[in-house]
């Protein structure tokens, strides 16, 4: 019983979130490293991209309500979500049509893109917030809990609570469907084989045929899907804020680099290996050494690793260690 | 195409110019606010509060020698000291404003007084700086704050929560001057009066994602959570987390957390939390929020009765010195600010300046009834608040 009652605390308080919030990188991390092996730089207006996307659907969401059309328990943004996917491909391939066309015409060197997408980075920034406004927006609606602490305890007897939230078992499932559908495109499709042609050797894909242009296209609608859907369902299990859209760019990054940027598989690792660091190694053990070792000789302190200021740097850490030991990421990645 | 670039320039130049000679002698005050970062969803309400004030001193016409206020207002981004010392930099050397309403976070708002503000000798009154530690600066006289010290609301919540019976409490700050400064200030005086604080952690705003935080502090226990951040920031993430996963069930709310959005976002969960914020029952408070209503803005945002008093008072000193220039009205903020003298409300601006030029004296109240102690900071009345039924209810006032 003592032993149950711990680890179910551990769960309510790490594994669940940080399962839900590992998910939401990694649909980001995807996103990013999808840009990386197939136009070859870093993008960092993707958090930008993502907030763009959730901000159509919110908006799609809202008309929708307003017009009385809901999914029930679901939340009505998950209906929203393609017309956000499609604003978000325009808006991508607008971009790459005035912007990354030019500089790749140019055969700029990836450093340049890299300060070109931080200018479209600030630009998206402001059209969101002109288009949404800066103030923080709860959009999910529907059921809000599919298990809440109060009913857990009473059908289990245990003195400790797990609550699992319709937004978390939502963002596993779409998170699911959403990476096989990919992986299946990379590897089965036609036009996902050009993809990854293009991606392992330019000239090569050139010389054997292969529409760069096509290419290019088909990845920035990629790119924009999996932005939408990471950021809508971030939004739903939290909540939409331009200004932390942005924040998310740092740890977005750091799963796609961990994990090997130009990855997909490193991605979804890195995502998911930066979410758990985040919350474990800033956690006390307090309670949970309390409820497992023999009575008397719980903790008085609280037997934390790390403060919780120090969460941000835990990011950070991993990020070096993994580039001394494994400069090409956990799963190799492209060398640039 | 650069023609054209050249041709608008040289427009905007001159006219620039021309603008300038047009209003010699005028006022110029510099609205300096987060108007992008943390907290940009609360200072339009609160630049429209500041500017509400002058827009009323406009329409009166006869401060000083019927001169016209005119604004400029400039970004403190709130975190960023650098980009906040350049744009207080610009306002003063560029745009030769004559005071600075600003600036709203702490941390920036001590990097403008020393780097700016004290080197060019311009006094500038904060609407929302409340860090303990500015009580202390140095600041030749020059800084006003029309928010109340954080030391002093640690005390004011030690009260609530003694007088409720809470031993324990576990605290969680947003990490930024305010936050440290507050939970600091809260944390010294709880133990003093014998409570026990099981865990001050901080968590960053502008995350989203606070399980960490939430898992720690749930970890250290105790029969309440302080949260000091703000409504919608990591405070709200924090408390959304905590009700989700049963964490917590009663929350104390320092000023910065509380907000009807915070009660509607969070719901039924958060009846029954309890906290206090700067607030008085004088009549003035009533008074802006009408005023408010009428401009169009939201008047019972977070600190925008303090700008809209805060801007007044720059006015009333210039006033009460017969002078625009910092130098001449620093010393007559407090005289303004402060009894004896006729008591001022919102919207009696006009009459005030009467009354100065007059040569009497007047006891400015304002919407949040100011009164200015020490080196120039609020004394500090507070409105202790209950969330019953998903609305905030005023206890009593402390």
């Amino acid at each position: 019983m003592e032993f149950l009652n711990g680890l179910v605390f551990l769960t309510n308080f790490v594994i669940v979130p940080a399962l839900a919030y590992g998910a939401q990188l990694a649909i980001g991390a995807l996103g990013v490293t999808l840009v990386y092996a197939i136009l070859r730089f870093s993008n960092f207006a993707h958090g930008d991209t993502m907030a763009f996307g959730t901000a159509v659907t919110i908006k799609v969401t809202a008309v929708l309500v307003a017009m009385g059309i809901t999914l029930g328990p679901l939340p009505t943004a998950l209906l929203a979500m393609p017309v956000g996917i499609l604003a978000t491909g325009l808006l991508v391939l607008g971009t790459d049509w005035l912007i990354y066309k030019f500089y790749r015409q140019q055969k700029a060197k990836p450093v340049i893109l890299v300060i070109v997408s931080l200018g479209v980075m600030f630009v998206m920034n402001g059209l969101t917030r002109v288009f949404i406004g800066v103030r923080d927006i709860q959009f999910a609606d529907g059921a809000r809990f599919l298990m809440t602490v109060r009913q857990f305890k009473d059908w289990t007897g245990l003195d400790e609570g797990l609550a699992i939230k319709t937004t978390q078992a939502i963002t596993l499932v779409t998170a699911a469907i959403t990476v096989a559908a990919l992986f299946w495109f990379l590897n089965k499709t036609r036009t996902g084989k050009s993809m990854r042609a293009f991606s392992d050797n330019e000239d090569l894909a050139l010389l054997s045929g292969i529409d760069p242009d096509r290419v290019v296209r088909v990845t920035w609608l990629i790119v924009a899907a999996l932005a939408t859907i990471a950021g809508v369902l971030y939004g739903l299990d939290k909540s939409f804020k331009a200004f932390t859209y942005f924040q998310l760019l740092l740890p977005i990054f750091a799963a796609a680099i961990v994990g090997g940027i130009g990855n997909p598989v490193g991605a979804i690792a890195g995502g998911f290996l930066i979410a758990f660091a985040e919350v474990t190694v800033t956690y006390p053990l307090k309670k949970v050494l309390t409820y497992w070792l023999p009575d008397g000789m719980g903790p008085d302190g609280l037997v934390q690793l790390l403060s919780g200021d120090y969460k941000f740097a835990v990011s950070f850490m991993i990020l070096l260690i993994v580039l001394l030991f494994k400069p090409t990421g956990l799963f190799k990645g492209q060398n640039i | 195409m650069n023609k054209l670039l050249l041709a608008t320039a040289a427009t905007a130049l001159l006219s620039g110019a021309a603008f300038a000679e047009s209003h010699t002698g005028d006022v110029k005050i510099g609205i300096e606010l987060g108007f992008t970062g943390p907290l940009e969803s609360i200072t339009p309400a609160m630049a429209a509060g500041a500017e509400l004030a002058i827009a009323e001193v406009n329409a009166a016409g006869t401060l000083l020698d019927n001169a016209t206020v005119t604004v400029v207002r400039a970004d403190s981004t709130c975190v960023d000291a650098g980009a906040a010392t350049a744009a207080a930099e610009g306002l003063v050397t560029g745009d030769k404003v004559n005071a600075i309403m600003g600036a709203d976070c702490s941390g920036v708002t001590g990097a403008v007084l020393q780097n700016v503000a004290r080197p060019n000798g311009i006094v500038m009154i904060s609407p929302s700086a409340t860090s303990p530690a500015l009580s202390a600066a140095e600041d030749d006289g020059l800084f006003f704050r029309v928010a109340p010290s954080d030391a002093r609301q640690g005390e004011v919540m030690t009260d609530v929560l003694v007088e409720r019976g809470v031993k324990s409490v576990a605290v969680t700050y947003t990490n930024n001057d305010y936050g440290k400064g507050l939970a600091d200030a809260f944390q010294a005086s709880f133990e003093a009066a014998g409570g026990e604080v099981t865990i001050s952690a901080a968590h960053e705003d502008g995350k989203g994602d606070y399980s960490s935080e939430v898992a720690a502090l749930a970890a250290a226990g105790g029969e309440a959570l302080v949260v000091a951040g703000y409504t919608d920031q990591g405070g709200k993430g924090v408390i959304q987390n905590a009700v989700d996963t049963g964490a917590f069930e009663t929350f104390v709310l320092p000023d910065g957390m509380v907000g009807q959005q915070l009660v509607d976002d969070i719901g039924d969960a958060l009846n029954g939390s309890f906290g206090q914020l700067p607030g008085t029952d004088s009549s003035g408070a009533e008074t802006f929020l009408a005023m408010a209503t009428e401009a169009g803005f939201d008047g019972t945002g977070a600190y925008a009765p303090e700008s809209y008093d805060a801007a007044a008072l720059i006015m009333l000193a210039m006033e009460a010195a017969g002078s625009n220039q910092s130098a001449d009205f620093k010393d007559k903020v407090m005289d303004v600010a402060n009894a004896p003298g006729t008591e001022i409300f919102p919207g009696e601006l006009a009459k005030a300046i009467e009354l100065l030029k007059a040569g009497e004296d007047i006891d400015y109240v304002g919407a949040t009834a100011v009164e200015l102690i020490g080196s120039g900071e609020s004394a500090g009345n507070f409105r202790e608040i209950e969330v019953k039924d998903g609305a905030i209810e005023t206890v009593k006032y402390r």
